[in-house]
């Protein structure tokens, strides 16, 4: 039986937490992600978990605590967000390149400058190649779910890659709504006990985690690592798949929201995509035939499921929750855009930056935001057109 | 029809308005409702004007942006009305409610014209004869729940007593002079001003929990229950 409840994301991801009681969480606490650690140690502290907390001075040694309780066969987790994610930077590619998978919780917030505490996807965004796979949540709901199918992920024998759990900061962290928990032993099942196969506390197996690698074998191993990012694909979806047997709720790659016969298409991560929804229906009640294409998995990329999702569209909007400062549009539009050209879509594409610094989105702005699409589709694109921002002050 | 009331708080940093505003989304959740509460966050220090938002319907509700056209305001702490626009987008058939010692005649000059109705209450005179202490959230609480009857009277006390009782396990003592502050501020909310009259093309029906200008002052006055 499921629980209701009304929780906001930062209740519901550490709920998860305590139902999946990993061995070790080393965190240090960051705004808007400091509920997380916070709420694990009362957990402990009143005997509901037995997860080894262990406080830090800083995210750097946040990472290389978990990548040493990891490596050593621990079950481990964090969370952070911003700048702590930043601080974590030359550690997180250490976790992914030593096959370590550790579940972050990481609650989206922008980077400096100027400092901000708000939503944006630049701390994520900027950490996408560094071997982590990521999966965004639209709500407190997908945050909940989503972190219960995270060590599924990426404890498969396939993948054994570092996951990132992201939600947007405050908008769905400090939100709180309706939502549905699963029983704990339901989460337990679904879980399971973690066995790793190499560990380095197995007294059987000596062995060394992270040494130098001369070039004669450095590139194989990155190759390696490539392959369970791939792998990782599969994965994803074979976890949606029992998941929605244990929950009722269907996930995958993307959530198509009124695509199928779509013409214009908004693509978007987070929580972007309910405000999206609420314009879509307005705009299909006036007969317009517009739809969303809600980006779920980021890392590993699925392009062409993406490409393949837009293929009736005539012109697509790809928006992006952070600036990444190339000139050229954000991360989602970039990758999204090489996919379509693959895929040799004749759609019209614009990249729009928008939700910078924790800056409002509307259902007025999505609405307006169709029209474009629509007016672009029927007479053209302006090449000034093509990267632009909405919900700027002029 | 979707019945969707939105409500926008507006208080100082430490006064509780976000912890009204959960508060509110809580009970509302009780009572089988879909909810959203959340604050907007400027920066964080005690005493700088914060905004948080309830959004309380009878359906799913997917939109995540802050609420520029709500239903009701509620004011925690009436020196913002010199420096916030409380009343910025604020329905005409909606209605404000403001924390305040101040008399009909100083506050209505500070609306900047809002044509709705506008009620008050001295939350702080309902604090210090029934908590001792100066708490604002839980009389604004009980008064915005009077005014905009998202929930019906004996229902929001009944869940805000099983609420407080689960909160205050630890602490039952606090438990009476919390309900005692919820039932006078219930019957502390005055009505100070009142839509001037009927507007033909505003539709009275199916308009949710709204006060509709098209009732008539009197009416509106018997809706909330009360004489202005």
């Amino acid at each position: 039986m499921a629980v209701r409840k009304s929780l906001s994301g930062n209740e519901a991801v550490a709920y998860a937490m305590k139902q999946i009681n990993p061995d070790v969480m080393p965190a240090f606490p960051i705004t808007p992600s400091t509920e997380l650690p916070q709420f694990v140690s009362s957990y402990i502290a009143n005997g509901e978990m037995d997860t080894e907390f262990i406080p830090v001075e800083s995210e750097h040694s946040a990472m290389s605590a978990a990548i040493g309780a990891e490596a050593a066969g621990a079950r481990t987790m964090t969370a952070t967000s911003s700048a702590g994610l930043a601080l974590m930077w030359e550690m997180l590619y250490v976790a992914a390149s030593n096959r370590l998978p550790i579940a972050l919780a990481l609650v989206n917030r922008a980077l400096s400058g100027p400092l901000n505490i708000n939503c944006e996807h630049s701390d994520s965004m900027g950490a996408r190649d560094s071997g982590w796979i990521q999966i965004y949540a639209e709500d407190n709901q997908e945050a909940y779910d989503n972190f219960i199918q995270a060590y599924r992920i990426a404890e498969h024998k396939d993948v054994m890659l570092p996951i990132m759990i992201c939600q947007d900061g405050f908008i769905i962290s400090h939100g709180v709504s309706n939502i549905e928990l699963l029983e704990d032993e339901t989460v337990k099942a679904f879980v399971g006990a973690y066995h790793p196969k190499h560990y380095l506390l197995n007294a059987d197996e000596p062995m060394a985690v992270g040494p130098y690698a001369v070039s004669c074998y450095g590139m194989e191993a990155k190759r390696a690592q490539a392959q369970g990012m791939m792998h990782a694909k599969q994965v994803i979806l074979d976890v949606a798949e029992e998941f929605e047997k244990i929950s009722g709720r269907k996930y995958g790659f993307y959530e198509g929201y009124q695509l199928e016969d779509a013409e214009y298409a908004i693509v978007a991560i987070g929580s972007a995509c309910g405000t999206t929804k609420d314009a879509v229906d307005e705009l299909r009640k006036a007969g317009k035939r517009v739809g969303l294409l809600k980006v779920r998995v980021f890392r590993p990329f699925p392009g062409k499921e993406l490409a393949d999702a837009l293929k009736g569209c005539k012109a697509i909007a790809v928006m992006d929750r952070c600036e990444s400062f190339s000139a050229n549009g954000g991360p989602l539009a970039a990758e999204l855009s090489a996919a379509l050209f693959q895929a040799k879509s004749q759609a019209e594409v614009i990249k729009i930056v928008y939700g910078l610094n924790g800056r409002d989105y509307t259902v007025t702005e999505a609405k307006q935001l169709f029209a474009d699409l629509e007016e672009i589709a029927a007479n053209g694109r302006q090449e000034t057109e093509e990267y632009r921002y909405i919900g700027l002050r002029e | 029809m979707r019945h969707l009331t939105e409500i926008r708080w507006h208080g100082r940093g430490g006064q509780g308005a976000k912890t009204a505003a959960l508060l509110l989304a809580d009970v509302a959740f009780g009572i089988g409702k879909h909810v959203q509460g959340f604050p907007e966050y400027g920066p964080e220090r005690m005493g700088a004007p914060v905004t948080a938002y309830d959004r309380i319907s009878d359906s799913e509700i997917r939109v995540h942006s802050n609420i520029y056209e709500p239903d009701f305001v509620a004011v925690v702490d009436d020196t913002l009305l010199h420096s916030v626009d409380v009343t910025a987008g604020l329905k005409k058939d909606g209605a404000i409610l403001i924390n305040t010692e101040m008399k009909k005649e100083e506050i209505l000059p500070l609306l900047k014209g809002f044509e709705g109705a506008v009620f008050i209450i001295d939350a702080r005179r309902v604090c210090m004869e029934t908590l001792g202490k100066y708490f604002p959230n839980m009389p604004m609480l009980a008064a915005l729940v009077r005014i905009s009857r998202v929930m019906e009277r004996d229902v929001f006390f009944r869940e805000m007593e099983s609420s407080l009782k689960h909160k205050f396990a630890k602490k039952p003592e606090v438990l009476e002079g919390n309900m005692q502050a919820l039932y006078k501020a219930f019957e502390a909310v005055e009505l100070v001003s009142r839509p001037a009259g009927r507007v033909s093309s505003m539709p009275s029906k199916d308009r949710g929990y709204r006060y509709t200008a098209s009732l008539q002052s009197g009416q509106l006055a018997r809706a909330a229950g009360m004489h202005a």
